[in-house]
């Protein structure tokens, strides 16, 4: 089911959590909200599940263009998964995952066996079968999370929200659980709405990218447009690291990995400048250079290690560096 | 012990910690039972099951266990509003818990007495309906209430404070109302902290005396408490009896306390 969000606010006192936020979560999407911490994206995921109330007023938040704002969380049907799991301590995980089918009303309850069978459903699609009868404390971070993850989809939400879901986990679990959560969304298909600070995570992720700042929204698009043709210079620099060249009054962002570096005999005076190399760090798949301009300026550069070996660099050599071609809207 | 150890200073910590507790539990209590040695098992017995003894002791276990039972459910009410909700006057609200600490005893049982006697401002209410709070094992009830409270709330505090409100919330969009909520999630979370803040305030109540002697009217076989009936013995200067007495009431508080944290620690380990 689709979120349609319209003109929601918030504000907690005079501070203001949320300025008029609009935003389409297509049907079926994975969709990451992406922001410096105190952006507002925690607290648009909190009302989109009815945990947090927006100020009165004209906003909306409809599920497949059904209202859902005055429906409080416990009705709303959407999954939600915290970031520190809030698996229920005293519950087995069998227990914590049939939880959401053990409150419906008497009539809408299903058999235990129902429920059983639809618990081991889940333990296998999340890949965690055998585990049913142990306790939180006894998984990993990793499991925990998906412990989270398959009591949140036991219900059959309309939607599933995600807040910051690997936060906190080590970096190697992280890597290994994004890349399943991408292929669990594709063989789910549920509309999917996840908010992380992590730049990386929401451009590898998503199929639509919500970049936020200052409870506003900044900018909303496919990871790789939003990357490429990023709308303000805050973008620019939230989404991975990036030059800032002045040249008097302008300012030219430029990505490391945009920049050729040639040997200094190749040097073009109209699209080149000299360069001397002022760091070499090559311990990893792709070599980062640091190199001086003329005019005292840092510029950070990316190249494969292959063609960092065919320059054979050393620290003070010079160098012609050549950024890409100027493109408009970019200063 | 001639390990070496990461953390500095157990031998000189050990020593103290030992001493003190020595200087300030040990040898006082194996003074009283020295002195209560010195009586024979005939005197123990004939002392401890005289109908006197036994009905204050029924008072004093029973009207502690269930003032801590009631403290308990309601400090949980109280602990859940002031960690959970903000309004104006929360702080007022949680300086006031601890009043019963910082009150001596025997205003308290004044206070409470000049409350609850049969022409004061509750009391002539609840005479009305025919109910005797003063003067009464229901007197005692209620001072013993009034002075376990604050352990109740104090020990869960902390662990309410820490558990945030996440699991609650998960709880609440897995579709679970707030009943469900408080009896499936809230309440098995906190039950250890709720036992060892029962446990407390009823240790606490079996020992209480100045609030009690005032409201509880001391008639013997009805109102009164075992440590009433220890001082009164000391009034007499039967010593040993008191000694007695106390060396009874701390066997049996023992073991009461021992049982407890027993159910506790089960819990706590399936609560991890």
């Amino acid at each position: 089911m689709s979120i349609s969000i319209q003109s929601i606010s918030k504000s907690f006192g005079a501070y203001a959590a949320l300025e008029d936020i609009s935003l389409e979560v297509p049907d079926g999407s994975l969709t990451a909200l992406v922001g410096p911490s105190g952006s507002g994206k925690t607290t648009l995921l909190r009302i989109v599940a009815g945990l947090d109330f927006a100020d009165p007023g004209p906003g909306k938040i409809a599920f497949h263009g059904e209202d859902v704002i005055d429906i409080p969380a416990a009705k709303r049907g959407v999954g939600f998964v915290f970031q520190h799991y809030a698996l229920f301590r005293h519950m087995s995980v069998a227990q914590n995952i049939a939880f959401g089918l053990s409150v419906l009303p008497g009539a809408a309850r299903p058999k235990k066996t129902e429920i059983r069978d639809r618990v081991k459903e889940l333990l296998k699609l999340v890949k965690l079968e055998g585990l049913d009868l142990r306790r939180p404390h006894e998984l990993s971070g990793g499991q925990r999370q998906r412990v989270a993850l398959a009591r949140a989809l036991a219900i059959r939400p309309k939607v599933l929200l995600l807040d910051e879901p690997f936060g906190a986990l080590d970096a190697q679990v992280r890597k290994d659980l994004r890349r399943w959560l991408r292929v669990f969304h594709d063989e789910i298909g549920l509309t999917t709405l996840f908010v992380t600070h992590d730049q990386e995570e929401a451009l590898e992720l998503s199929d639509q990218v919500v970049v936020m700042r200052n409870a506003r929204i900044e900018q909303v698009g496919k990871p790789q447009t939003v990357y490429d043709h990023p709308r303000s210079p805050f973008v620019y620099e939230f989404l991975g690291n990036v030059n800032k060249l002045h040249a008097g009054k302008d300012v030219r962002y430029v990505r490391p990995h945009e920049i050729d570096v040639l040997f200094a005999a190749e040097f073009d005076p109209a699209t080149d400048s000299l360069a001397r190399v002022h760091h070499l760090f090559s311990a990893g798949p792709i070599a980062t250079l640091t190199v001086k301009l003329g005019d005292g300026q840092f510029l950070d550069i990316e190249l494969s290690r292959r063609h960092l070996a065919e320059l054979s660099l050393s620290v003070g050599d010079e160098v012609a560096v050549r950024p890409p071609p100027f493109e408009r809207g970019q200063s | 012990m001639s390990k070496r150890r990461v953390i500095p200073g157990f031998g000189l910590s050990m020593g103290f910690s030992i001493t003190y507790l020595s200087l300030i539990i040990l040898i006082p209590l194996v003074a009283l039972f020295l002195k209560a040695a010195t009586l024979g098992p005939a005197e123990w017995w004939f002392i401890l099951t005289s109908p006197r003894m036994i009905a204050a002791a029924k008072l004093t276990f029973g009207a502690s266990a269930a003032a801590a039972l009631v403290s308990t459910v309601f400090g949980l009410l109280v602990t859940w509003v002031l960690v959970r909700y903000r309004f104006p006057g929360r702080r007022l609200l949680d300086a006031m818990v601890d009043l019963p600490f910082a009150l001596p005893t025997a205003v308290a049982g004044i206070t409470l007495t000049a409350i609850y006697a049969p022409n004061g401002w509750l009391g002539e209410t609840l005479a009305k309906w025919g109910i005797e709070a003063a003067y009464s094992p229901l007197g005692v009830f209620i001072a013993l209430t009034f002075i376990g409270f604050p352990f109740v709330v104090r020990t869960l505090q902390p662990v309410m404070e820490d558990f945030g409100s996440e699991c609650e919330e998960a709880a609440a969009t897995l579709g679970a109302g707030r009943w469900v909520i408080f009896r499936r999630v809230i309440f098995p979370m906190f039950i250890p902290a709720l036992i060892t803040g029962f446990t407390l305030a009823f240790a606490r109540a079996i020992g209480e005396y100045g609030s009690v002697i005032f409201i509880s009217g001391n008639l013997p076989m009805q109102t009164e408490i075992l440590p009433l009936l220890i001082v009164s013995q000391l009034e007499q200067f039967k010593y040993e009896a008191a000694a007695v007495i106390a060396a009874g009431m701390l066997i049996v508080s023992f073991v009461l306390l021992f049982l407890i944290n027993l159910l506790q620690r089960r819990l706590s380990w399936q609560n991890r």
